[in-house]
């Protein structure tokens, strides 16, 4: 048998280290980004909710499909997955269902979760499947080299759009809450208070959750878009953004150098997950014969 | 390890293929499994969804198959058996999260009940024409397991075999049933829990610190697996990766990586293939076949028989890996080979392959929706004796 499970509550963080030290894969830095890119931030957000929560860590597990943001499972220091394209929603579902104590962040792009993966996010959304999931918009396929995405909006420049985008995009808090969603919250690379304040509530609340980080590539769509490089990028979106949270989420469309909507738009607390309605239902309708898997999952032991 | 016997339905009963091997699953201890309905294989599912929450298992189903093929491959890494069951236009769908079992060397099971294709073809109706698929179906090169039943209590008993053949080398088992045989009702005995044997992967006994989850040793080509939540802290990837599960874009790391993949089956290969095999000796003609066509062909064989023609068998269980090696023995000693499939020449090649030139191989085709006329096989059988 293996080492029995454990509970991992504390990491330590050495003085000559970076504070989030301990929940990234410092063996594997540098990292691919750009400098500039919005995703790094991301990352150092969600650490620095984990960190503050103080859960048992050997639970954590990340989830990544393909692109840019698709890297982050690779860099960081839990059990983590870097699967195929769009399939980090259905691979993280496979884990939940059979391992229900695990507490699973699927950290992906736009291109990823709602083009090539939209058909298993709108389904995760509607079974209310335990995951966080963060997708990063950058409004392109950016490992790909800046081709339109669901995501760009009309009128940018993309390398697939070079006359301009007249595709309508998404507005993905709008489809994640229109699909059951139970928490839904939006914020641009730059508010990292606040994103870091998402990040800490929405892991402690269950059911599909869906935070939107809006970070443009800097490399591909801001040169394209003559938007500047680096921090000038950043402070457009940053500037360009309004907090409304409450906000409709029919009134999220993000047009091209428009105003951003940010905020929390959903958060519900009384909302039950899909684990939690089978347990009800079947314990309802088989009674004592119903023998659920547990929570370390379905596999036999000697 | 013994099986459990809350997934055990010992007895005798009167199934159809599709039970036989959602039965003989839960038997195998089988605890997770994703689907997506589809003809003529929806019944495996629905026999275990009846079941399982009896026995600890959870059944969903998915939005798509490669929604059901990513959450197998997702839950087999909490050390659950894991399986999702299919047929041709959901297998092609499965293929690019079977190449990531492949390449995240994860175990598990991938029934396909054959119909004819291509694309929506015949979804009621009978075909062996996904075999190089299960070879060949998803990129890059790789190697996997496939295996034919012939009868319903083969499809109870290839399960256990193909669950244990994934957990030893971490591999996809595709247990590549036809319609014919998914749909045939006979007699299947399940025998007690405490006679159906069971291996389990191997966990790693290495402390959290000491493990990386692609690392071999002690000659083994078959890493040590360390459940997902036990606090191992691994990273695994479908990128080409090293023994620490990290990307490493070269083409050495290509070459270590690729090439263990494919040696742990290819080196193993005489261990996993299974076959049955039937007055060879002296033989002047050997039918190979697998699944249903392996029983129609019984009839011209007899036929050939009657009419004093040596004719020898080989009915593959285990597809693939080939018996190559026994198929070069046989080729010198006898004048050829004759394979009827319900396809127009898929395993045949891997026969001709083999023999190189050294007896005849003859294809006795049939593109689906049917059996063979056992009058097709015989006359292929006589021209195959002169």
């Amino acid at each position: 048998m293996s080492a029995q499970a454990t509970t991992e509550t504390k990491r330590e963080v050495r003085p000559e280290d970076h504070p989030i030290a301990p929940f990234i894969r410092m063996d594997r830095m540098p990292h691919i980004w750009c400098p500039t890119c919005g995703i790094g931030t991301v990352v150092k957000c969600y650490a620095a909710a984990l960190e503050k929560l103080e859960l048992d860590y050997s639970k954590v597990v990340v989830v990544s499909g393909i692109g840019c943001t698709g890297r982050v499972a690779g860099y960081m220091n839990f059990d983590a997955f870097h699967t195929t394209h769009g399939r980090a929603i259905p691979f993280a579902t496979g884990l939940k269902m059979a391992r229900p104590e695990l507490n699973i962040t699927v950290f992906s792009g736009d291109g990823d979760l709602s083009g090539i993966g939209g058909n298993h996010f709108i389904h995760s959304a509607r079974r209310h499947m335990d995951l966080l999931v963060i997708l990063v918009n950058n409004f392109i396929y950016a490992m790909t080299g800046g081709q339109n995405a669901p995501t760009t909006p009309i009128g940018a420049n993309s390398s697939t759009m070079p006359h301009g985008n007249f595709d309508t995009p998404f507005n993905l808090p709008h489809l994640a809450a229109s699909c059951g969603a139970s928490y839904v919250a939006r914020w641009t690379s730059l508010h990292i208070r606040r994103m870091t304040n998402t990040f800490e509530e929405a892991l402690q609340r269950k059911g599909f959750r869906f935070v939107e980080v809006v970070a443009p590539c800097s490399t591909l769509y801001a040169r394209r878009n003559k938007l500047g490089t680096g921090l000038n990028l950043m402070q457009f979106y940053h500037d360009n953004s309004e907090i409304r949270h409450g906000e409709d989420t029919r009134n999220l469309d993000i047009g091209y150098q428009e105003k951003i909507i940010c905020g929390k738009f959903v958060d519900d607390t009384e909302q039950t997950t899909f684990i939690e309605n089978m347990h009800a239902h079947y314990e309802k309708r088989l009674g004592e014969d119903y023998v659920p898997m547990g929570p370390e999952g379905g596999m036999l032991h000697e | 390890m013994k099986a459990d016997p809350k997934g055990v339905l010992t007895g005798a009963h009167y199934l159809d293929g599709d039970f036989a091997a959602g039965e003989g699953a839960m038997a195998a201890g089988c605890r997770f499994v994703a689907g997506y309905p589809i003809t003529p294989s929806t019944e495996v599912v629905e026999r275990i969804s009846r079941r399982f929450p009896f026995m600890g298992g959870t059944f969903i189903q998915m939005e798509d198959e490669l929604g059901s093929m990513a959450a197998v491959v997702g839950a087999s890494w909490t050390g659950t058996k894991s399986m999702t069951v299919t047929s041709g236009p959901g297998f092609s769908l499965m293929m690019e999260n079977l190449g990531l079992a492949v390449m995240m060397e994860t175990p598990c099971v991938l029934v396909n009940v054959q119909r004819g294709g291509p694309s929506t073809g015949l979804p009621t109706m009978t075909g062996q024409s996904d075999m190089m698929q299960a070879r060949w179906g998803s990129h890059g090169d790789y190697e996997l397991i496939a295996m034919s039943p012939k009868s319903p209590q083969e499809a109870f008993d290839i399960m256990i075999d193909a669950f244990n053949i994934s957990e030893v080398y971490r591999v996809p088992v595709l247990v590549m049933m036809d319609e014919c045989v998914g749909h045939m009702t006979e007699k299947v005995i399940i025998p007690p829990a405490e006679e159906i044997e069971l291996i389990p992967r191997k966990l790693t006994e290495k402390k959290p610190g000491e493990y990386w989850p692609y690392e071999v040793s002690n000659g083994s080509l078959v890493p040590e697996f360390a459940r997902v939540g036990d606090g191992y802290r691994f990273h695994s990837t479908g990128l080409t990766h090293d023994y620490r599960g990290y990307p490493i874009m070269s083409a050495e790391c290509q070459w270590e990586c690729v090439s263990r993949l494919v040696d742990k089956i290819k080196k193993n290969a005489d261990d996993i293939v299974k076959f049955e095999e039937e007055e060879t000796d002296g033989a002047d003609v050997v039918v190979l076949s697998y699944g249903i066509t392996s029983r129609v062909a019984r009839m011209g064989i007899d036929m050939a028989r009657k009419k004093g023609i040596k004719v020898g068998v080989i009915r593959l269980i285990v597809v693939w890996p080939f018996p190559e090696k026994r198929i070069r023995e046989l080729a010198p000693k006898i004048k050829g080979f004759v394979v009827p499939e319900i396809n127009l020449g898929q395993v045949s090649l891997e026969v001709e392959r083999c023999v190189a030139g050294k007896c005849t191989t003859t294809l006795v085709p049939h593109p689906g929706g049917g059996v063979h006329d056992p009058e097709a096989i015989f006359e292929a059988i006589v021209g195959a004796a002169k």
